[in-house]
């Protein structure tokens, strides 16, 4: 039981506070936000000098071998910068996915190059139909016979988060038959380029990317496959947690940084001649939100350190458990902390909304508080 | 960072589980579990088990008798305690008190009082609350005034705890009327058979006498019983304070109750089916357990962040005593809505060991219904008592927020 970063982690930690406070600031973001790209291109060139590309790599692909808590560490402070680079798309949940699943060649193949910053990624593995349910793949894979030619993948996917960037797609697929069904899902590694496969993109609520993507007998080849054929949920599925413990911990760190702000608002802002902090309404919301920030936190704590058991039960249920706490506790704290700004929590000018916003957006992703509840619920019975 | 117990804390966990399963004695035990009274002499025999053991105090420091142990350890102990259903030792005596003695107490008053406590031959209650002081505790009006060798001590406490079971009782009374309240007030240890100390029981809305008012009216003191100093009395008292709300965190039997619930859940009928199965009263306890959950985790960073020599906390413990309160009474709350229509019975006898259900009542009414709807009751007092949630909040206003 212990409850303290180590040497490095607080070492990486002020770095990167030290790169947001410098390169980083509000008036930037929001710059970034409305360009072109939808991020920053040189912050991601930092992002690989300072290693934060590789961190969840072993060591013989480049990596720095962290572990899920090195990533909690990064994503509370993408929280509180309110960072928009595909940080988590390409290297917590692809990269992740590829170091757990891909064969050792298309390893060494992806993961330097994620690592130096050179290629991104994208998780392509919801449908329309599916809402958050990572089983429903309607998107067919025609082939994969024994010859090795490779195959065909036609079908949607829809609201792919950071698409618009990404170099390549992991898209999940299946021969035919019910498309709810668990098994027979498999996953491919799909080239931006590759014919037939075209991008609706959009900018997100939150200042983000993201694409439907549509793929008409989009043809990859038999190297494309990643893990066995049949075999692609459970791969999904364990991309995702480490996503969902991933955005857990940005949700911490805007939770804080939005208590921080609010906090210094009721102490500022006068009304009837006193700081609007002197009144006993407002300590009592400020304390419950205070509250909710400690047991949000715990709860991102429990996400990241079981994001990486090997126990799929357990950390189905600590994940999805985190998500509904957090889902509920951003929802709390978001909210109250744009009230109690005032008609100034309703204005793009300040931060106070865009980190609303993207905490709203964080429980609508990767499911949200009513699918992880469920879940979670389900397995008490 | 790493939420897993050491080897050696699971060593310890079976250590201690294997030691109150089998000393815990087994009529106890069966009390505990079906939520009958609990009766001063199991408490008293269980604290006495716990000694000759060597583990009368968990909290305490070796030099005074304890275990010594640190908060995991203690953590460990406290889950196991509530899981197997061994009753909390007293509070009073133990958590609060002993900690004020060991900081602020002479040596005589420590030499003489500590080892009687970890021995369970003295039993103690607290005098805090006065009819006209609650949460506004310091403007306390229950006098002692010093007459040579003693105080003569007159006025009213009220909600005290087990008094009727008490053989002393710690006091914060007035000793001076000059300055600010906080500033004339003093911590008394008064020996409960003192000529002139009248008790009157308080029924209790489960309709159970748990607490009492006591009057003092020329009660004589010997002023060697003074805690500390005259009128230092608040700063001890607010340092108890600290010791008194971590325990309210309760993680262990809130874990028991939960798992209880659970219990209780699986075997209640709904549209045929165990109640479990209904994913309306499922979430329901989804939603507490996932509360209880991140309190665990909360407690423990909030013990690991404390320093270990002083053995107090800072104002974050009001976290743990809004949240721990609120767990306990949502669950208490859950469990007796689990019984649906079977929580109306009101049933005083069948909260004895004796009691026998009627045979076609038993058919429905199960074993463990008599207690839950008094429990539900009985335990809104969790967020008044201690520093009710309001005081909490705005104690986390001024001292965590600065407001």
């Amino acid at each position: 039981m212990d409850f303290n970063y180590s040497d490095e982690q607080i070492a990486l930690q002020e770095t990167l506070q030290r790169f947001i406070g410098r390169d980083y600031g509000f008036e930037r973001r929001r710059e970034l936000a409305r360009s072109a790209l939808g991020f920053s291109a040189e912050a991601w060139a930092q992002y690989a000098d300072l290693g934060l590309l590789s961190l969840p790599f072993p060591e013989e692909f480049g990596g720095l071998g962290g572990n899920a808590v090195d990533i909690m560490l990064v994503m509370e402070l993408v929280g509180r910068g309110l960072l928009l680079e595909p940080f988590s798309s390409t290297v917590v949940m692809c990269g992740g996915l590829i170091r757990d699943a891909a064969s050792e060649p298309l390893k060494r193949t992806m993961l330097p190059r994620i690592g130096a910053g050179e290629i991104k990624l994208a998780l392509a593995c919801y449908e329309a139909e599916g809402r958050y349910e990572l089983s429903q793949v309607a998107c067919t894979a025609v082939g994969g016979g024994s010859s090795g030619s490779g195959w065909r993948l036609s079908g949607r996917k829809t609201v792919v988060l950071d698409a618009s960037s990404a170099d390549y797609f992991l898209v999940s697929a299946r021969p035919g038959g019910d498309a709810a069904h668990a098994h027979g899902i498999s996953l491919f590694l799909v080239g931006r380029e590759a014919a037939g496969l075209t991008l609706f993109a959009y900018p997100t609520q939150s200042g983000g990317r993201a694409a439907d993507l549509r793929l008409d007998g989009v043809a990859v080849d038999a190297n494309a496959l990643i893990g066995a054929p049949g075999e692609g949920l459970a791969i999904v599925e364990r991309a995702v947690e480490r996503g969902i413990a991933a955005l857990c911990a940005e949700a911490v760190g805007i939770i804080t940084a939005l208590n921080e702000a609010t906090l210094n608002y009721l102490k500022t802002r006068k009304q009837f001649g006193v700081p609007i902090g002197k009144f006993q309404a407002l300590q009592h919301r400020m304390a419950d939100m205070f509250i909710a920030a400690e047991q949000a936190r715990s709860m991102a704590v429990m996400a990241a350190v079981y994001a990486d058991s090997d126990d799929s039960a357990l950390r189905r249920r600590a994940v999805s458990g985190a998500k509904a706490y957090i889902g509920q506790a951003a929802r709390f704290v978001g909210q109250q902390a744009v009230q109690m700004h005032g008609a100034m929590g309703v204005v793009d000018d300040l931060i106070v909304s865009h980190y609303f916003k993207r905490l709203t957006m964080i429980d609508l992703s990767l499911g949200d508080v009513d699918f992880h509840l469920a879940r979670f619920s389900d397995m008490l019975a | 960072m790493d939420l897993k117990y050491t080897p050696e804390e699971e060593a310890f966990r079976a250590r201690v589980r294997a030691f109150i399963e089998a000393e815990l004695p087994a009529d106890f035990r069966d009390r505990m579990r079906l939520g009958k009274r609990v009766r001063k002499e199991d408490l008293v025999r269980w604290q006495r088990i716990l000694h000759r053991h060597g583990w009368g105090a968990v909290m305490w420091p070796t030099r005074f008798g304890g275990t010594g142990w640190n908060v995991i350890q203690q953590h460990i102990f406290e889950e196991e305690r509530a899981d197997i259903g061994a009753p909390p030792q007293n509070a009073f005596s133990l958590k609060m008190l002993a900690p004020v003695l060991m900081t602020f107490a002479n040596s005589a008053q420590a030499e003489y009082f500590l080892p009687r406590i970890i021995a369970g031959e003295d039993w103690w209650c607290q005098g805090y609350s006065e009819p006209g002081s609650g949460s506004d505790l310091a403007s306390l009006r229950t006098s002692a005034v010093r007459r040579g060798d003693h105080y003569l001590v007159n006025g009213q406490k009220t909600w005290n705890t087990w008094g009727q079971y008490a053989d002393w009782i710690f006091c914060l009374v007035r000793t001076s009327t000059e300055g600010r309240p906080q500033e004339g007030i003093s911590f008394l240890l008064i020996d409960m058979k003192s000529p002139g100390i009248t008790l009157k029981p308080i029924t209790m809305l489960d309709g159970e006498h748990e607490i009492n008012e006591i009057w003092f009216d020329n009660v004589q003191v010997p002023a060697q019983n003074l805690v500390g100093e005259e009128n230092k009395g608040w700063t001890y008292a607010k340092f108890l304070l600290t010791h008194e709300r971590t325990n309210n965190a309760g993680i262990g039997s809130c874990k028991r109750a939960l798992k209880h619930l659970k219990e209780i859940a699986a075997e209640q009928v709904s549209h045929g089916r165990p109640l479990i199965e209904d994913a309306r009263f499922r979430d329901r306890i989804a939603q507490v357990e996932l509360e209880l959950m991140a309190l665990e985790i909360t407690n423990l960073r909030v013990l690991s962040a404390g320093k270990p020599e002083s053995r107090s906390l800072g104002p974050e413990v009001s976290v743990l005593k809004i949240k721990g309160s609120e767990i306990q009474q949502t669950l208490a709350e859950l469990q007796m809505r689990a019984l649906g229509p079977d929580a109306l019975p009101y049933l005083r006898e069948a909260l004895e060991m004796d009691w026998v259900a009627d045979p076609s009542f038993a058919e429905h009414y199960r074993p463990y219904a008599p207690p839950l709807s008094g429990q539900y009751f009985n335990l809104r007092k969790t967020t008044i008592y201690a520093g009710s949630t309001e005081i909490q909040k705005n104690i986390i206003s001024q001292l965590i927020l600065g407001l």
